[in-house]
């Protein structure tokens, strides 16, 4: 069976991940990286199903898998073993180019360390993944100042990320992320390095978009910012021991 | 554009980082690309001074010396002499028709030209008036050549050399003037252009006298021929005319057609397939030597790619998770890669036509031999072409070996690169 504390309540719909409205669907997902000497197993028979407009945390020690997990549900990375099926569609065998498009147009992402560009500005970053998905002149710039209203900073797109706090670069990395109106928003750790008050600002601003419809997963281990979502998963040793509602 | 307009960006920040390093790899494609074209401007000089050198003696001729039969034929012994006659001339043009032009040529070797006080004791050649186009034997504005009307009327008028014009007159505009050729009053008509000769026979053209074959005969009582030039009417058809001319003889001398010894041939049509085919051995070596020094240029470009790749590893893991596709990726580092090789080329085409510039200043200054021989310097565009094309190759190939490496890596392994 799937997952385990949800599947109650849709399992009568079968274990098909697009008739039970699963968005992202891992059966026996394994991941073994092997670095020459030694193989590391990060993940070991990993069962998951999200469904669209899921508010997801994912838990664990350091070490248990879980950027591993993300990077598979992300299509970073590919898995060893196992099957990943993305809205339906089975990503195994997908090229180098379908994974990119993937990820521009249905994938955003936001990293602890942000990962902006240094060397350009702010709006420059968030527009990276327009000029990737080939979107106008017009449209970009348009798109672009949407979203720095959106996270509040308007007054900040023309600065380079240096010139702004942790917790600003973290919501351009935000309005980066949403760029291209993705159904899925992964999050590993957004909040890891800033302190509390920005991450909660930050998980406000995840709240909104899970309002708004998007399907969240978002890795931490901070067990305050974990309750704010309506589902935990517990990652432990390459594999989910537990996954239940948030209380 | 906007994208484009990114990686100039990225590129930029990149350079900053690696300027050292940027600038000696652009020096060094710089200076392979000085050395490709300065190797191939001195081969173009080159062959352009043997070309002109050639034409000095006449382009796609066929010159036959006389010799002996080496075969009995018809009952006639070997070892026979065969000696040409002016009117075979005539005999060769009416029955060969892949020989499109042909001149009878006597020499005598010491012959006392005088005018006024001086005296010189020089060659004469007795020719056909076929002669001039022939053996590239043009007269200076002024003058003419030996024409028909000559020759028919045996008249008594002399073509000089230009060396010979100058020793004889002092430097004074001879044509119209009188030389005394072995005693008899002569009507100097032309002087010869001067021309550079590489092929001859007897010594330069420069430095001889020319008279209508008719006058020579009558003069020297010569009746045969030193030699007999042609020009096939075709180079491919050259095989052909001379084995035609070998059976038209051999009927009128009687002797076997393929008999070797009878007529000598000096084909300059052969001598330039010759020649050409080491002048394009010689392009090539000096294209290789070239080449392979830009070559050197473009490994520490591709080196430069490689360690721009690895120090951006990062910057591309987050191109790639935004949705960057893999043209994009190698498009930029091989984008990159051009511009560094095509910097270095630009400053290397610049000091390269530089230097070809003064050299061939330096040159026109400098009258020397040697200087004559290897020719001037010379950018032809295909030199061009190949200079610009070999800079496109290297830059692409060095482009795009570090570009596959970039996106050979899983964007979240690049992702984790520190
Ligand atoms: N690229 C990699 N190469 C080798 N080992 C890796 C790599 N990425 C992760 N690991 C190993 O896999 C395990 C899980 O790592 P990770 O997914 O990053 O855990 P978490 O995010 O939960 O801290 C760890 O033992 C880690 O050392
Ligand atoms: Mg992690």
């Amino acid at each position: 069976m799937f997952g385990n504390g949800r599947n109650g309540k849709n399992g009568k719909e079968g274990q098909n991940g697009v008739s039970n409205g699963a968005i992202i669907a891992l059966t026996g997902i394994r991941k073994v990286y092997d670095t020459g000497a030694v193989k590391v197993e990060a993940l070991r028979k990993v069962d998951l199903e999200i469904k669209r407009n899921e508010f997801v945390a994912i838990v664990g020690p350091s070490g248990s898998g879980k950027s591993t997990l993300m990077n598979i549900i992300g299509c970073l990375d590919t898995a060893t073993e196992g099957s990943y099926r993305l809205r339906g569609e089975e990503v195994a065998g997908m090229s180098i180019d379908r994974l990119s498009d993937i990820r521009n147009r249905r994938i955003g992402f936001v990293f602890q360390n942000f990962n902006l560009l240094p060397q350009l500005t702010a709006f420059e970053n968030v527009e990276m993944p327009l000029l990737f998905k080939g979107a106008p002149a017009k449209e970009r710039r348009e798109r672009v100042e949407t979203l720095f209203e959106q996270v509040g900073l308007a007054d900040r797109m023309q600065h380079r990320p240096v010139e702004l706090s942790g917790g600003q670069m973290q919501r351009v990395a935000i309005a980066r992320a949403l760029a291209c109106e993705p159904d899925i928003v992964l999050a590993d750790e957004p909040t890891g390095n800033l302190d509390s008050a920005a991450g909660s600002d930050i998980i406000g601003k995840f709240e909104e978009l899970w309002a708004k419809g998007h399907t969240l997963v978002l890795i931490t281990h901070d067990g305050a910012i974990a309750r704010r979502t309506r589902r935990i998963v517990h990652v432990q040793d390459g594999t989910v021991v537990d996954d239940a509602p948030a209380a | 554009m906007r994208a484009l307009a990114l990686i100039a960006r990225l590129f930029r920040s990149a350079a900053k980082i690696q300027r050292k390093r940027m600038i000696l790899t652009v020096t060094a494609i710089a200076w392979g690309t000085v050395a490709i074209i300065l190797l191939l401007s001195f081969g173009e000089g080159l062959k352009r001074s043997l070309q002109t050198g050639r034409r000095g003696l006449g382009e796609n001729i066929v010159i036959i010396w006389m010799g002996e039969t080496e075969k009995a034929y018809a009952g006639l012994p070997a070892g026979r002499p065969i000696r040409l006659l002016p009117e075979d001339v005539d005999l060769v043009l009416a029955s060969v028709p892949e020989i499109a032009s042909a001149a009878g040529e006597m020499h005598n070797w010491n012959v006392q030209l005088v005018n006024r006080r001086t005296a010189l004791n020089k060659r004469v050649v007795g020719v056909h008036p076929a002669y001039e186009e022939l053996r590239t034997s043009y007269p200076q504005s002024g003058g003419r050549y030996i024409d028909e009307m000559d020759q028919k009327l045996k008249r008594r008028v002399v073509f000089l050399g230009d060396q010979l014009a100058k020793d004889l007159f002092d430097g004074a505009d001879p044509v119209g003037m009188t030389l005394l050729v072995a005693d008899t009053p002569f009507t100097v008509i032309g002087v010869l252009q001067k021309k550079r000769q590489m092929g001859m026979y007897g010594g330069p053209d420069a430095d001889r006298a020319t008279i209508p074959l008719s006058t020579f005969e009558a003069m020297f009582g010569r009746r045969y021929l030193s030699n007999l030039v042609y020009k096939p009417t075709a180079d491919a058809l050259a095989p052909v005319a001379k084995r035609h001319l070998m059976e038209v003889l051999g009927a009128k001398y009687r002797f076997d057609p393929a008999d070797t010894r009878v007529l000598e041939f000096w084909d300059t049509i052969e001598d330039s397939k010759m020649m050409n085919a080491i002048m394009i051995g010689l392009e090539a070596f000096l294209g290789v030597i070239g080449a392979l020094t830009l070559i050197i240029g473009g490994v520490g470009v591709a080196n430069i790619m490689f360690a721009a790749v690895t120090h951006r590893t990062r910057e591309i893991g987050v191109q790639m998770a935004l949705g960057a596709r893999r043209l994009y990726i190698t498009g930029s580092v091989v984008l990159e890669s051009l511009a560094l090789t095509f910097a270095g080329g630009a400053v290397g085409i610049g000091i390269g036509a530089t230097i070809v510039q003064i050299l061939a200043a330096v040159q026109a200054r400098v009258k020397s031999e040697a200087m004559e021989f290897l020719g001037t310097p010379t950018i032809s565009i295909p030199i061009a072409v190949t200079t610009v094309t070999l800079l496109g190759l290297i830059g692409l190939l060095a482009g795009y070996f570090p570009a596959r490496r970039a996106v050979s890596v899983q964007p979240a392994e690049a992702l984790r690169f520190e």
